[in-house]
C-alpha cells in the first residue's frame, strides 16, 4: 500500500492490517512522519515531533504484534495536545512560560496508550493553555484549516482536529474545557468527543479551569472514538474527580439503531445570526435521524442557555486564576532572570511568558474572586450553573439526546476575531453549557458549505457515551460527510 | 461596569502579572466591556438556588492514607531554573 493511502487509513483498518502482518507499525508510522513533513508547511499542527522515539516506539509494537501480542491501539501513530504531560517529550501548553518543560511523568491517558504499545508522534498546537477558539493564541504560530489555509482549524485542539483531517496521524487526543475538542472537530470535518465530567482522568492534564476539563478523542470516523475511548476512559485514583463506574465497551452498541429513539431539538440553540447554510444543513441531518427511526421532539427548551456565556466566562477564568497561579518561574518554566526581589521576579515571568489572552483570563478571573466582587459575580455564576444543569437534567427525561450545531458559523478566516475577545467568546455559545452541565457530547460531520465543514452536536445525559456513539454511527453509516478529504491547496 | 486604571492595575498586583502601560489601557477597556455583558446574570432569579462547586456529585474522596514513592529528586529537580544544594533557589524574600 502506498504510504499516502496508509496515513489515511482508521484505526479500526490499521489494526486488521497490522494484526493480519499486512503492514507493520514501522511502515505506518513512517508514512505519517513523511506526511507531516509534507503538509507541516501549509497546515502547523505539530509542535514537537518526536520521530525518533516514535520509530522506537513503532519496532516495540511491531516486535509484540510477532509475539501475538496485540491491543487495539498497539502500533497507531497518534498526535497528542500539547496539554498532556508526555514523560521525556516536551509540553509546552503552547505557551513561553513552558517552551522548554520537559515533563518528568506521563499523564494518565498517555500511560493507557503506552501500556497498549500505541506510537506516539509528537504534541500538537493549541490555544496557550488551552484559551481561545481558534488557534491563533498560541505563543508559537497558529494552525491553519486544511479544508481553507486562510481559515482558523477552530480551538483549542485545533492542531489535533487539523492534523488528523490532513491525515498526519490516524488519531489524536484533545482537551475540551468549553468546546476545545467539538469545536475544532466541526470546523476540520472530523468526530470528537468530550466525555462526561470524571469518565477520563485528567492527572497530567494541564489544568485551566478543573472543574469543566476534559480529554477525548478526535478522530476519523465514529467507530474509531469508541475504541480510542475504550483505551482511555476509567477510574483513576490521582484524580479526586474521577468516577469509580465500570467502563462499558463502547463499541457495543454501534450497531443496534435508532429506531424509537427520542432526540430533541432545543430551540435555543439555532441562535439569531446563525448562518443559514448551517441551520440548512442541520435540518437536513435532522431529516436523516427522523428517517432513520427515531422521533424528533421540536417542543424541547432549555431557557437558561442564554445565560451560560457569562456565566462560562466568569467560572473559568476564576478557575484559570488559580490554577494558573502555580507559574512562580522557580519550579520549572520560564524565569526572568534580571530581578532585584521575589516578588518582581513573579510579575516579570508572568509578564513575559504568559501572552495576551492568558492575562485577559487571569485578570478577569482574578477580578471575579477579589474581596467585594466574589458574590457578584463567581458566586451567581455557580448558581445559574445549578439552574443550567437542574434544566438538562429535566430535558433527559424526556430525550435520550439532544441534537444542535456545533457552532453558528463554519470556519471563520485568520485574524478575523483575534482583536475582539467578545466576538471570539461568541464562537462558543454552542457547546460552553455542555462543560457547564458536566455531560457528554460529540461533534460529527454534517455537511459543507463553500468547502468548509458543518458540524452536528449530539448531547447526552451523564455517562451516555454510548448512546451518542450509537447514534452518531447510524448518522455516519447514513452519510459519506466523514469520508471527504481536504486538498490542502493554497 | 467601568474598569479604571487604578482597579486594573490593582487586579494585576493580586495575581502578581506585570503589565505594560498599553496592556493596562487595553485592559481597561477589554474587560469593561467583558463585564457589561455579565450584567445579563442580573436577569436570573438565584434567590434560592444552591451554588453548584462542580458537575458530578461526588463527595468526599478520601484514600488509605499508605507511604509511596515520590519522584526522584533529580527528576523533579531538571526542570528548576535555579537550583542550589538540591533545593529550588529564589530571590531574597527579605531585605
Amino acid at each position: 500500500m502506498p504510504s499516502n493511502r496508509l496515513c489515511q487509513l482508521t484505526i479500526r483498518q490499521a489494526h486488521e492490517l497490522l494484526k493480519h502482518r499486512e503492514i507493520s507499525s514501522v511502515e505506518l508510522t513512517r508514512a505519517a512522519l513523511e506526511r507531516i513533513a509534507d503538509v507541516e508547511n501549509r497546515i502547523h499542527a505539530c509542535l514537537t515531533i518526536a520521530e525518533e522515539t516514535a520509530l522506537r516506539q513503532a519496532k516495540e509494537a511491531d516486535s509484540h504484534i510477532r509475539d501475538g501480542n496485540i491491543a487495539p491501539l498497539t502500533g497507531i501513530p497518534a498526535l497528542i495536545k500539547d496539554v498532556m504531560c508526555t514523560k521525556g517529550i516536551r509540553t509546552t501548553c503552547a505557551s513561553k512560560m513552558l517552551e522548554n518543560f520537559v515533563p518528568p511523568y506521563d499523564a494518565r491517558v498517555i500511560e493507557k496508550l503506552k501500556v497498549q504499545k500505541a506510537v506516539i508522534l509528537g504534541k500538537t498546537n493549541m490555544d496557550e493553555f488551552a484559551m481561545g477558539s481558534s488557534n491563533e493564541h498560541s505563543a508559537f504560530f497558529p494552525t491553519h484549516n486544511p479544508w481553507d489555509l486562510s481559515c482558523v482549524p477552530g480551538g483549542s485542539s485545533g492542531g489535533s482536529a487539523a492534523g488528523v483531517a490532513a491525515d498526519e496521524a490516524i488519531y489524536a487526543l484533545g482537551s475540551d474545557t468549553g468546546g476545545s475538542i467539538r469545536l475544532p472537530a466541526g470546523f476540520c470535518n472530523v468526530v470528537g468527543l468530550k466525555p462526561t465530567y470524571g469518565r477520563v482522568s485528567r492527572f497530567g492534564l494541564v489544568a485551566f479551569a478543573s472543574s469543566l476539563d476534559q480529554i477525548g478523542p478526535l478522530t476519523k470516523d465514529v467507530t474509531d472514538s469508541a475504541w480510542v475511548m475504550n483505551a482511555i476512559a476509567g477510574f483513576d485514583s490521582r484524580d479526586s474527580t474521577s468516577v469509580p463506574y465500570p467502563v462499558p465497551d463502547y463499541t457495543g452498541q454501534l450497531i443496534s439503531g435508532i429506531k424509537g429513539m427520542r432526540i430533541g431539538i432545543p430551540k435555543e440553540y439555532f441562535v439569531e445570526g446563525m448562518q443559514s447554510e448551517v441551520r440548512e444543513a442541520l435540518g437536513v441531518a435532522i431529516r436523516k435521524l427522523e428517517e432513520l427511526g427515531a422521533e424528533i421532539d421540536w417542543e424541547v427548551s432549555l431557557p437558561h442557555t442564554k445565560y451560560a456565556l457569562a456565566a462560562y466566562y466568569i467560572l473559568a477564568p476564576s478557575e484559570a486564576s488559580a490554577n494558573l497561579a502555580r507559574y512562580d518561574g522557580v519550579k520549572y518554566g520560564f524565569s526572568y532572570p534580571n530581578a532585584n526581589n521575589v516578588i518582581q521576579a513573579i510579575e516579570k515571568t508572568r509578564q513575559f511568558g504568559f501572552g495576551p489572552e492568558v492575562k485577559r483570563r487571569i485578570m478577569l478571573g482574578t477580578y471575579a474572586l477579589s474581596a467585594g466582587y466574589y458574590d457578584a459575580y463567581y458566586v451567581k455564576a455557580q448558581k445559574v450553573r445549578t439552574l443550567i444543569k437542574q434544566e438538562f437534567d429535566r430535558v433527559f427525561e424526556r430525550c435520550d439526546a439532544l441534537v444542535t450545531p456545533i457552532s453558528p458559523t463554519a470556519a471563520f478566516k485568520i485574524g478575523e476575531k483575534v482583536d475582539d475577545p467578545l466576538q471570539m467568546y461568541l464562537t462558543d455559545v454552542c457547546t460552553l453549557p455542555i462543560n457547564i452541565a458536566g455531560i457528554p457530547a460529540i461533534s460529527i460531520p454534517a455537511g459543507f458549505c463553500n468547502n468548509l465543514p458543518i458540524g452536528m452536536q449530539i448531547i447526552g445525559k451523564p455517562f451516555s457515551e454510548e448512546i451518542l456513539l450509537r447514534i452518531a454511527f447510524a448518522y455516519e453509516q447514513a452519510t459519506d460527510w466523514h469520508k471527504r478529504k481536504p486538498a490542502i491547496t493554497g | 461596569m467601568k474598569l479604571d486604571r487604578d482597579q486594573v492595575q490593582h487586579i494585576a498586583w493580586l495575581a502578581r502579572l506585570g503589565l505594560t502601560e498599553a496592556e493596562i489601557e487595553k485592559f481597561s477597556l477589554q474587560l469593561s466591556d467583558i463585564l457589561d455583558n455579565f450584567e445579563i446574570l442580573n436577569e436570573v432569579d438565584t434567590s434560592n438556588v444552591t451554588p453548584a462547586t462542580q458537575a458530578v456529585y461526588l463527595q468526599n474522596v478520601f484514600r488509605e492514607d499508605e507511604a509511596a514513592n515520590s519522584y526522584p529528586q533529580a527528576d523533579i529537580l531538571a526542570n528548576a531554573p535555579e537550583e542550589d544544594e538540591s533545593c529550588f533557589k529564589v530571590k531574597a524574600i527579605l531585605e
